[in-house]
């Protein structure tokens, strides 16, 4: 047997579960738990046969609440950690999620969508848990989503969810779908020192002086991780700066009021989206995930048509890009938005639009919208 | 403040936060202090022993612990002990959480991590009841005891946890009361260094909640209760170690033997490699 390092440069042909495992491994994870689910289980076979060659921890957990709460633990030790699921162990990791967010313990949460509610599809696609995953926990709270779109995606984005994760001390998630999952391209795996990699901040002062929740200018608290002499302590319940439980009024303004802000007030810096022919684009297709790239065929057909369509690609969709949104909404006349649910993520370009634009929803439901699908659309609203 | 204020745990103390939250007679003082005195006497690195529980009275502990301590949700602190544990083995990893929240939301944490012979220690302390809530019944709450959910008597059979341990696979399971400081504060430390997957249960009185609608008095007469009814029995099998309302309690060690961990049994790829090679 050939021990294989963390980052196997090179160029792979591998399926989007793989090259997250990979991607995982790369940003320099090195503790995966999870419980076997349709269609998200290779990246635990994965991880399963990896992290032995890393010197990490595989670990099949009894369910997914003792998955995500694994992965919490893991990396309150010190170590960078993953778990990975789909709709129905997604739904039972909402619950510590929250704790992840209320300790602000850095780690990332893949979901390969599935059809929902309950067991729905496990082997078809959906979009269906993009608000579980804006509001699945109690309580108020920012998340980081991304919706990765190809294999080549889900390795580079995985990468970024971690650099995300520890630099703003939360849970991060991917919410790609079955179909970036299990579609298998060309994965191109850069050298290890090309790989863009944040740690979380450690404390500047020593125990005794550090608090583990005391906010620097940026909003985010530096980590100290168990076994470090620190003493550290740490609850679910609203607390103050030292970490100690605070049951008043005050406190859970401050707090609740600190963990949104530090989202939203680097939101700039959060958000990432491709735009292609938007200067002079009367219709906009805005999508993510797997329809994207459907978007894209049935934008660049239009094209050819003469027909001025543009496509709005969101890889960040938590915290939504509102201001693009609007901008967009401001100079375009439709903005379509194709997506495999019901519409849920329709609801949010509504709100950013205020009302500037028209907003078509193109909901499907288990398949992916085809280009043509998607063009018959455009090309009715431009003749319209 | 003079030298005789200072409590001689206090350095294992966070005193800024007392007073703590407790009932007065409640049991959780004294086995919060047996604890205190076992780790103290364990010789083991502080900087590198942490405490992790979910929710409830006995939840409360980490917090009042001056070691790196993690309060987390309701019956998850076995997994999130097993993270830190395996993410870090240089730790010592102590769950000190209560019976609701590690048998009956927690219950499927509690036998796969025993299972697992993950190297974590577990204190579970039994006072029969949901205290935090206002006493409700849970899985051990024995049978025909009244509770604020059974209100004509409890009619669910209860778990012997000493038990559920072992047929879980624990490789050391021990019972005591809040009474046996002496062998408690012992059994916490031979715990603490021992391998693998400890379960320590502390019978513990909650005289505001349990105790007063069973008419077991206050927290004095639940030590008495302890005093004449708990039998020491030594290396018997924990199924005849069953408890019942207003019966012998039996306590002692029950299980201790030594298998390999879930870290011990780690693959070796390098030695794997080696061995394809020949």
């Amino acid at each position: 047997m050939k021990i294989k390092p963390a980052v196997l440069t090179g160029v792979h042909f591998m399926n989007g579960d793989y090259a997250c495992a990979e991607g995982a491994l790369a940003a320099g994870c090195r503790f995966f738990a999870g419980y076997p689910i349709t269609p998200a289980t290779e990246i635990a076979e994965a991880m399963s046969r990896r992290m032995p060659h890393v010197g990490g921890i595989f670990i099949q957990m009894e369910d997914e609440l003792a998955s995500m709460n694994s992965i919490l633990g893991a990396s309150c030790a010190g170590v960078k950690s993953m778990t990975a699921t789909s709709g129905p162990g997604f739904s039972l990791m909402m619950e510590n999620f929250g704790l992840g967010i209320m300790m602000e313990i850095p780690c990332v949460l893949v979901n390969i969508q599935r059809g929902g509610p309950s067991t729905g599809l496990p082997t078809m696609v959906g979009q269906q848990d993009m608000m579980q995953a804006r509001w699945g926990s109690h309580g108020d709270y920012e998340v980081i989503a991304l919706t990765p779109s190809s294999p080549q995606e889900m390795f580079d984005y995985t990468i970024k969810a971690f650099n995300l994760s520890e630099k703003y001390r939360l849970p991060v998630l991917i919410m790609s779908d079955e179909i970036v999952g299990h579609m298998t391209e060309r994965v191109v795996i850069p050298n290890e020192e090309d790989i863009f990699i944040i740690n979380r901040k450690k404390p500047k002062n020593k125990p005794g002086k550090y608090l583990m929740f005391q906010p620097e200018e940026d909003l985010i608290p530096c980590m100290a991780n168990a076994g470090e002499g620190y003493k550290v302590i740490t609850t679910g319940l609203t607390h103050d700066e030292r970490g100690y439980p605070d049951m008043s009024a005050e406190a859970q303004e401050i707090l609740i009021t600190r963990l949104c802000d530090k989202i939203r007030k680097n939101k700039d810096d959060i958000i990432e989206y491709t735009v292609f022919g938007q200067d002079d684009a009367e219709i906009i297709i805005a999508a993510y995930g797997s329809p994207a790239r459907s978007a894209l065929s049935a934008v660049s057909l239009a094209r050819k048509e003469g027909i001025k369509v543009g496509l709005f690609r969101m890889i960040t969709v938590w915290p939504f890009p509102e201001e693009k949104v609007l901008e967009l909404a401001t100079r375009a006349r439709v903005i379509i938005v194709p997506e495999i649910n019901k519409g849920q993520i329709v609801h949010e370009v509504e709100r950013c639009s205020k009302g500037r634009c028209q907003v078509i929803s193109l909901p499907k439901l288990a398949r992916i919208h085809t280009p043509y699908e998607i063009l018959n659309v455009i090309k009715e609203v431009s003749n319209s | 403040m003079s030298q005789n204020d200072i409590h001689p745990m206090d350095k294992l103390i966070r005193a800024d936060r007392m007073p703590h939250i407790w009932c007065s007679g409640c049991g959780l003082g004294t086995n919060f202090s047996c604890f205190l005195s076992a780790l103290d006497q364990s010789g083991l690195d502080i900087d590198k022993c942490v405490i992790v529980s979910g929710i409830g009275c006995t939840g409360r502990i980490p917090g009042y612990t001056n070691i790196d301590s993690y309060h987390t949700t309701h019956g998850r602190a076995i997994p999130f002990a097993t993270g830190l544990k395996l993410a870090n083995p240089e730790l010592t990893v102590i769950v000190f959480s209560g019976d609701g929240d590690l048998f009956a939301i927690g219950g499927n944490h509690f036998i796969h991590a025993a299972r697992r012979n993950v190297d974590i220690n577990i204190i579970c302390v039994n006072n029969f009841n949901y205290g935090m809530t206002g006493g409700q019944f849970g899985p051990t709450t024995p049978l025909d005891a009244i509770t604020t959910t059974s209100p004509y008597g409890n009619y669910e059979h209860p778990f012997n946890l000493v038990q559920v341990a072992a047929g879980s696979g624990a490789v050391y399971v021990v019972r005591w009361t809040s009474l046996h400081v002496r062998r408690l504060t012992n059994s916490i430390k031979e715990a603490l260094l021992k391998k693998g997957f400890t379960f320590i249960e502390i019978i513990s009185p909650c005289p505001t909640s349990f105790g007063r609608r069973n008419k077991l008095g206050d927290g004095l007469d639940e030590m008495k209760y302890y005093q004449k009814y708990s039998v020491i029995r030594h290396g018997i099998d924990p199924k005849d170690a069953d408890l019942c309302l207003n019966g012998k309690i039996v306590v002692g060690k029950f299980i201790d033997v030594d298998k390999p961990t879930f870290l011990d049994n780690q693959p070796d790829l390098v030695s794997m490699a080696e061995k394809n090679k020949k």
